[in-house]
């Protein structure tokens, strides 16, 4: 019971916060809705039992992954509205309509193979955090690890991207200077 | 109750929610926004998945999925920056030089 | 022996790579030097093989390696010397030793004198392969290799443009060389459909094998194989209908004609039809319509010859004749006969021809006979050798032509078809006239050479000493008649004249010899003192039927030529533009078309690219959820 209200809780929520993350024109309330559509997503997680999933989807997401783009947005004018010729309504509704349509009526369908078997079935008793360390580092270590060089690889490839030329104004562009600047050097040799 | 069909359904409706906003939308912090979204909604999928078929693989997977996530966000936004220094604009519309 | 086998047959092979080695360089006379003792090699081989077979009775037979191995279907290199082809390789070879070294003379002043031997000596080895082969196969593989050859050397002066037929009835030597391998084609097809028949009832093209099945196989089948392996044959021996071809290819170098066009390669058919003789004598029908139609070859050619003025084209038309006298014999079932026949023909019309490029080469390559005349004072050495040529081809008592188609009369006799042998005593008084008419007007009476201000000169000494032992054979070849049927009826089936007809022998010799000698008196008085001529005669409808060959050559290309072009010409415009590379620029521009279509869709703008992205994506998934529903 408790589950069912949650669950149509959490959908409501999740549709209306991330239409509005795709609709709005305000970078900072799609921002903020997304992160907040983030959180219930996570909710769902933890209805479904996968705690650990919950959790990660917190830390991560929630956490680290809105941090990084509320950070990036200082970096561009965010209190501005969004000037944008968007591609015409009918065309993405269309689309966007006729994709859900597609895969609701695809999942709505009845799955015909009983015989489906679980991999890696779940433990009576066990919790899921320990169930998902025991997988994770026997059978998907290998992806784990290279999964973690990955990050690291990105990790490094943003702090250079981003790292470079921190000392000058975004806002202000200055690249047109200083190729001006240059080519009066050239100029003058 | 809940099944495995209703989760499927709504999986389905974000990740559209998703493509829309992919479609709809010029400015590149947006497009980033929008994909968080379609990779959140296969991430419930998984989830539930993993749960009715009372399986782990599914949760393995939705992990490399919000690690690849993260990872794209680090470099992504690293990129837009670039982007954002070199034109002053993060609007596509803009950015279109490849014209054939 | 087996070692001798080899020599004789890449002799030739080693001389023509030898010479193909300088082909693109300017005159080396070592390179005829060293072709001329390859083939003189060969031939020693040739006869020391010769003497072996004879001497022993045994053929010599080598395989020298599988050439075909697939199935059902096993073709080895094999080669057999047997009393015929070791007959034919001591004629090819001698002949060809002797038209070689006549070459270092002849093609003294050619540019490409060095190709010319890498030809010659690829067709002597094709020939060597053709008359040497133990199968039908390989036979086949020499068959095309003197086509090849004939080819390439009737085209020797490819680079002499086409002219009009009045001009040149052969309008260029590009032209005839086409024209001879067309020929060859037409009848080669024959040819190969005779071999698959003989394959597919057979299962071998051994010619051991087939021969010792032919007797076992349905009299349908043996008349269609005979038939077409004489197809074959009348293709390569230019009998009528295909005959056009033969005179034509005069426009090859002189040595060529001598070699390939009179002694050797015209003479396959005959060699083929004699090498299956078991087949050919199991078809009464097919041989007596070979006979039939060389006799009618002998007298049809003979009759173009009378009045002919080119002096190559009168010894072509000779050979025609003298083939058709082969086949008469053969179709007879006198192989052996055909055979001897074929031999002392090709000594006596070699050595004419050879004569002929003598003339030619004085006269600086003028063929006209009517502008000669009294060259016999400049030329002592070529009228004799062309008169003893003469001798033995009007057939004169006790020389080799005498001998040898006195015996095809007397067979024709023998076999009680008295209209063949009416035709062919006929022809021989005609080959008699024409063959003396062409010695007269070029070495006697009066030098009408000067009007055209052409200082002739007699050809080099070693020219004429090497063609001397084709003018002995000419004179002495007759004599060997008797051994020669000892030693080749060993193989082939004897011939035997009946008792009646040896009875009237003398009788029927003194008839041909009369025809023979008319012809000869008839020439000597209307030609030996100087050229007068008969303008009434020249006008007349059958003067000109026969000076233009019956019209045949223009018929062909009225009937056959033009016609077919045309259809090309039709089939190009029509089937292969409007329809063939109409679909084929169809398909490249609707490509073209789509690729300039789509290349709108690269604005460069990523969130076009999107779109177009999740477009496909959707139809995939649509198709996915159609094909789902549809398993389901």
């Amino acid at each position: 019971m408790y589950e069912a209200i949650a669950f149509y809780l959490f959908s409501a929520l999740t549709i209306g916060l991330f239409l509005i993350t795709v609709m709005s024109k305000n970078v900072l309330y799609a921002m903020t809705s997304l992160a907040a559509g983030m959180v219930l997503i996570s909710g769902f997680f933890f209805i479904l039992g996968a705690d650990f999933l919950g959790v990660v989807q917190l830390i991560v997401y929630v956490g680290a992954v809105m941090a990084l783009y509320s950070f990036a947005m200082m970096f561009f004018d965010a209190t501005r509205d969004i000037k944008e010729k968007n591609t015409p309504a009918a065309l993405v509704f269309l689309l966007g309509g006729l994709s859900a349509l597609v895969l609701v009526l695809i999942f709505a369908g009845p799955i015909h193979s009983d015989a489906i078997q679980a991999l890696y079935p779940m433990h009576e008793g066990v919790g899921n955090a320990q169930d998902v360390g025991i997988v994770l580092f026997t059978k998907y270590l290998v992806p784990f690890e290279v999964a973690a060089v990955m990050l690291l690889v990105a990790m490094i490839a943003g702090i250079i991207l981003a790292g470079k030329k921190m000392d000058q104004s975004l806002t202000k562009d200055t690249s047109v200077d200083d190729a001006d600047e240059i080519l009066k050097q050239k100029d003058a040799k | 109750m809940i099944g495995l069909t209703d989760y499927l359904i709504v999986s389905a409706i974000l990740f559209s929610i998703g493509l829309m906003g992919v479609l709809r939308r010029r400015n590149l912090l947006m497009l980033f926004f929008a994909t968080e979204v379609m990779l959140n909604a296969v991430n419930v999928a998984f989830a539930a998945i993993s749960h009715y078929y009372n399986d782990l693989t599914g949760q393995m997977f939705a992990f490399f999925i919000i690690a690849i996530a993260a990872s794209e966000v680090a470099v992504g936004l690293g990129i837009l920056i670039v982007l954002y220094k070199k034109h002053g604009s993060l609007d596509l519309d803009d950015l279109a030089s490849m014209r054939g | 022996m087996e070692g001798l086998v080899y020599i004789a047959l890449f002799a030739p092979f080693a001389s023509s790579l030898f010479a193909a080695l300088f082909g693109m360089t300017e005159r080396k006379i070592f390179v005829g030097i060293v072709a001329s003792t390859l083939l003189a090699t060969a031939f020693i081989a040739s006869a020391m093989l010769a003497f072996y077979v004879h001497g022993t009775g045994n053929a010599v037979h080598v395989t020298m390696m599988d050439w075909i191995s697939a199935g059902d279907l096993h073709i080895p290199f094999g080669f057999i010397v047997d009393q015929v082809s070791v007959t034919m390789m001591v004629v090819v070879t001698l002949v060809s030793t002797i038209v070689h070294i006549y070459s270092i003379g002849y093609m003294d002043h050619d540019k490409s004198f060095n190709r010319f031997f890498s030809y010659l000596s690829a067709f002597v080895f094709s020939m060597m392969i053709l008359v040497m082969s133990d199968n039908f196969a390989g036979l086949f593989i020499g068959w095309e290799g003197v086509g090849v050859c004939s080819w390439l050397l009737i085209g020797f002066w490819y680079h002499k443009p086409d002219v009009s037929r009045e001009e040149n009835p052969s309008i260029s030597p590009s032209w005839a060389a086409n024209e001879a391998f067309i020929m060859n084609r037409i009848a080669d097809l024959g040819m190969l459909i005779g071999l698959f028949i003989l394959y597919w009832n057979i299962g071998s093209l051994q010619y051991d094998k087939v021969f010792a099945a032919v007797p076992f196989l349905d009299g349908t089948v043996l008349n269609a194989a005979a038939l077409a392996l004489f197809i074959g044959a009348m293709g390569k021996s230019a009998q009528f209908p295909l005959h056009t071809w033969l005179t034509d290819a005069m426009e090859g170098p002189t040595p060529v004609s001598a070699l390939i066009h009179a002694a050797t390669m015209v003479t396959a058919g005959v060699f083929l039809v004699i090498r299956a003789n078991p087949l050919f004598s199991l078809t009464p029908e097919v041989s007596y319509f070979i006979a039939a139609l060389g006799t009618f070859v002998a007298f049809f050619a003979a009759s173009m010859a009378l009045v002919n003025r080119d002096l190559k084209r009168i010894i072509a038309f000779s050979t025609l004749s003298q083939l058709g006298y082969m086949f008469a014999a053969a179709g007879l079932g006198a192989y052996w006969i055909a055979l001897f026949h074929l031999a002392a023909h090709a000594f006596f019309k070699a050595l004419l021809f050879l004569g002929a490029g003598n003339v030619m080469h004085a006269m600086h390559d003028e063929l006209d006979i009517f502008k000669m005349g009294g060259l016999k004072k400049v030329m002592k050495w070529t009228y004799l050798y062309m008169g003893i040529a003469s001798l033995a081809l009007a057939g004169i008592p006790f020389f080799a032509g005498f001998f040898s188609k006195d015996a095809i009369i007397e067979t024709a006799w023998n076999e009680g078809t008295i209209v063949l042998w009416a035709i062919l005593v006929i022809t021989a008084g005609m080959t008699a006239f024409y063959s003396f008419r062409q010695v007269f007007l070029t070495f006697e009476g009066d030098e009408r050479y000067k009007k055209y201000g052409i200082h002739p000169h007699e050809m080099y000494g070693y020219v004429l000493v090497a063609m001397s032992p084709l003018a002995i054979l000419a004179m002495v070849a007759g004599f060997g008649m008797k051994g020669f049927e000892h030693f080749v009826t060993k193989l082939l089936p004897d011939y035997h004249m009946s008792e009646h007809t040896h009875h009237i022998a003398w009788f029927l010799g003194l008839v041909v010899l009369a025809f023979a000698v008319g012809g000869i008196v008839l020439a000597y008085k209307k030609y030996y003192h100087g050229l007068k001529r008969d303008e009434q005669l020249e006008n007349s409808w059958y003067y000109k039927l026969l000076a233009n060959q019956y019209y045949i050559p223009v018929l062909y290309e009225e009937f056959i030529a033009k016609p077919y072009a045309m259809i090309s010409n039709a089939m190009w415009t029509k089937v292969d533009m409007k329809i063939v590379d109409a679909t084929v620029d169809g398909i490249a521009k609707f490509l073209y078309k789509t690729g300039d279509t789509s290349r709108k869709m690269q604005t460069g703008n990523l969130s076009n690219y999107l779109n177009w992205m999740a477009v496909g994506a959707v139809l995939l998934l649509v198709v996915a959820a159609i094909s789902a529903a549809a398993i389901g």
